[in-house]
């Protein structure tokens, strides 16, 4: 099992590699537009799927490290400075962020979220100073490292699934470590898992705080591929839309980023035919996706174990009551 | 038993709670001497419930004092408590539904080890895998080991839940009403279960029950708790031939 998963997960790398060099640029500008979003909702997976808070901001943490990297990039400093400096603030900011969660939960913490994606997008309209107002900032340049130019398409599509596989790795250790546990116990039971010895408030910031990180890196490497950034991709529209990705690919399940993402940002390129219709079908598919499968796409293979499960004990019960045994 | 000069484990002095005007709990004092198993019975709404929730930092009594190993610990919360090992079972199921029955055991002792920081690099099962299959074999739950806990019946998450209580090995364990929802024919397992536990682990238990059978047979010494007050605090013979404790309670 363990072996067909590594096999899948090669292909799957390969895929993405390879297929990308037969496209044209709108196809790679899509797989760009696809991986970035799996950064960003990679870290929303961990706050909402893993440790169970309800954010409705992660667009505006997506929208700090954009322009973080893109104001430093316009004051003449590296991208490799801006990057860090925008997972950084993020960070920070998301720590921040974690408070109100110590406090209220549920659709009470979605909306205080809410509020600070609100307060953080008008101050992206409004600064015109620092961000550039609704004119935004133009002419954003593509890095490059150690003497390579990420400046066409294909070079920086692999510059973004690099960093993809990166901190997917990271993540994916940071989920095996006993901190997988840990967010998994607070989100299931936050009062037991306190009476185990779970530091909830320390998960609970840490959650919203490596969540933001990834957001911050992923609009960093947003506004270098578009190479123009105004607040419109921030709002909270943006959130929810990400928190749909999430809750469309499996939250709590690790590959749901990778699928949740393609929902969103490939799915509309596919509905394009229903044009004036598009918002309705997609609507309609997702209205239909959560009455049957609110817990995602990855929770299929799930189920159908499940089914079979229950299917063999109740078999195994009648057998039982045949032959008078008491199971 | 009676060597006043042993520090008790857990030593609870004149608790008093008040809701409003309801007094729950009304100045109760206790103590837990080392390997006992302590019961509190009393009926409904006789402050069980609060005197519970003090102990376990949960609420914050009005006035009293709350001493753990001769440490005072009144103000502690229940992240604490059970750091400083205090480990505890719910009225109701509490288990972590989506994870194996192994991880639920592995979670409720990971974070006694290390730091925070250093669990970021720890192995996944914070190399508590051989204490968790310990827990497994003495519970006989090894079956349904790799199952998800919220796919066992009622009285095999009650067992999950009581084992995850002891991973961490405390000192002083809590138990609310272990037998709730239980089937009969379980009490008297839970019951050995708790005997045995008592035995190997040197820890000292408290347990609020109605099923008075399992608490005359298990416990060393009983508090008697009526209108938030100790009612009568003795064994299992005493309490049954306390007259007062007969009308009030036992008699009805």
């Amino acid at each position: 099992m363990k072996k067909l998963a590594i096999l899948a997960g090669l292909l799957g790398l390969l895929a993405c590699i390879f297929v990308p060099t037969l496209l044209k640029n709108h196809g790679i500008y899509l797989f760009t537009y696809w991986l970035i979003y799996v950064i960003a909702t990679m870290g929303l997976n961990l706050t909402i799927g893993y440790a169970g808070q309800k954010s409705l901001g992660h667009a505006a943490f997506f929208g700090i490290g954009a322009y973080t990297v893109a104001v430093m990039m316009q004051a003449g400093y590296s991208f490799w400075l801006g990057m860090p400096l925008a997972a950084l603030g993020c960070f920070v900011v998301g720590l921040a962020l974690g408070f109100p969660a110590l406090r209220v939960q549920t659709i009470y913490l979605a909306f205080a979220t809410l509020g600070f994606n609100t307060a953080v997008w008008l101050v992206m309209r409004n600064e015109e100073w620092l961000t550039g107002g609704t004119f935004g900032i133009n002419n954003i340049a593509r890095p490059e490292a150690f003497g390579i130019s990420f400046d066409g398409n294909l070079a920086y599509y692999y510059l973004v699934l690099a960093f993809a596989v990166v901190l997917g790795l990271l993540l994916w250790g940071l989920l095996n470590s006993p901190w997988g546990k840990a967010f998994t116990a607070l989100r299931d039971n936050p009062i037991r898992a306190e009476s185990l010895g779970v530091d909830i408030r320390g998960y609970t910031l840490l959650s919203f705080a490596i969540g933001a990180a990834y957001a911050g890196i992923a609009g960093g490497l947003f506004g270098s591929m578009v190479q123009f950034i105004d607040p419109a991709p921030f709002t909270v529209e943006a959130s929810i839309m990400m928190y749909l990705m999430v809750v469309v690919g499996g939250p709590g399940y690790f590959l749901g980023p990778l699928l949740g993402a393609a929902v969103g940002v490939i799915l509309p390129e596919w509905l394009r035919f229903a044009q004036a219709w598009y918002l309705f079908v997609f609507g309609t598919a997702v209205v239909m996706l959560m009455i049957w499968l609110p817990d995602g796409l990855l929770s299929i293979p799930d189920r159908i174990r499940a089914k079979r499960q229950s299917r063999e004990a109740s078999a195994a019960r009648a057998a039982a009551g045949q032959s008078g045994v008491k199971a | 038993m009676t060597n006043s000069n042993i520090q008790p484990v857990l030593k609870v002095t004149d608790l008093k709670k008040a809701y409003g005007a309801i007094q729950a709990v009304g100045g109760v004092s206790f103590e837990v001497r080392p390997g006992e198993i302590f019961g509190v019975i009393g009926p409904n709404g006789s402050g069980k419930t609060t005197l519970f929730n003090s102990m376990l930092g949960q609420i914050t009594p009005d006035t009293g004092k709350i001493e753990l190993n001769g440490q005072d610990v009144t103000k502690l919360g229940p992240l604490e408590l059970n750091r400083l090992g205090v480990g505890r079972t719910f009225q109701t199921l509490q288990v972590f539904g989506k994870m194996t029955v192994r991880d639920n055991l592995i979670v409720a002792a990971q974070e006694h080890q290390g730091t925070m920081f250093s669990r970021m690099f720890a192995p996944s099962d914070s190399d508590l895998g051989a204490k968790a299959d310990a827990l497994i074999d003495q519970f006989h739950i090894r079956h349904v080991a790799d199952k998800k806990a919220g796919e066992l019946s009622y009285g095999q998450q009650k067992l999950v839940d009581i084992a995850m209580a002891f991973m961490s090995e405390p000192d002083l364990v809590l138990l609310d009403e272990p037998c709730a929802g239980v089937n009969p024919s379980l009490v008297g397992g839970i019951s050995t279960l708790l005997k045995d536990l008592n035995k190997t682990r040197k820890g000292s238990f408290v347990v609020i029950e109605h099923n008075m059978d399992f608490v005359m047979d298990l416990c060393h010494r009983i508090m008697v708790m009526v209108e938030g007050k100790v009612m009568a605090i003795g064994t299992p013979a005493e309490i049954r031939a306390n007259k007062q404790v007969l009308d009030a309670y036992l008699g009805s």
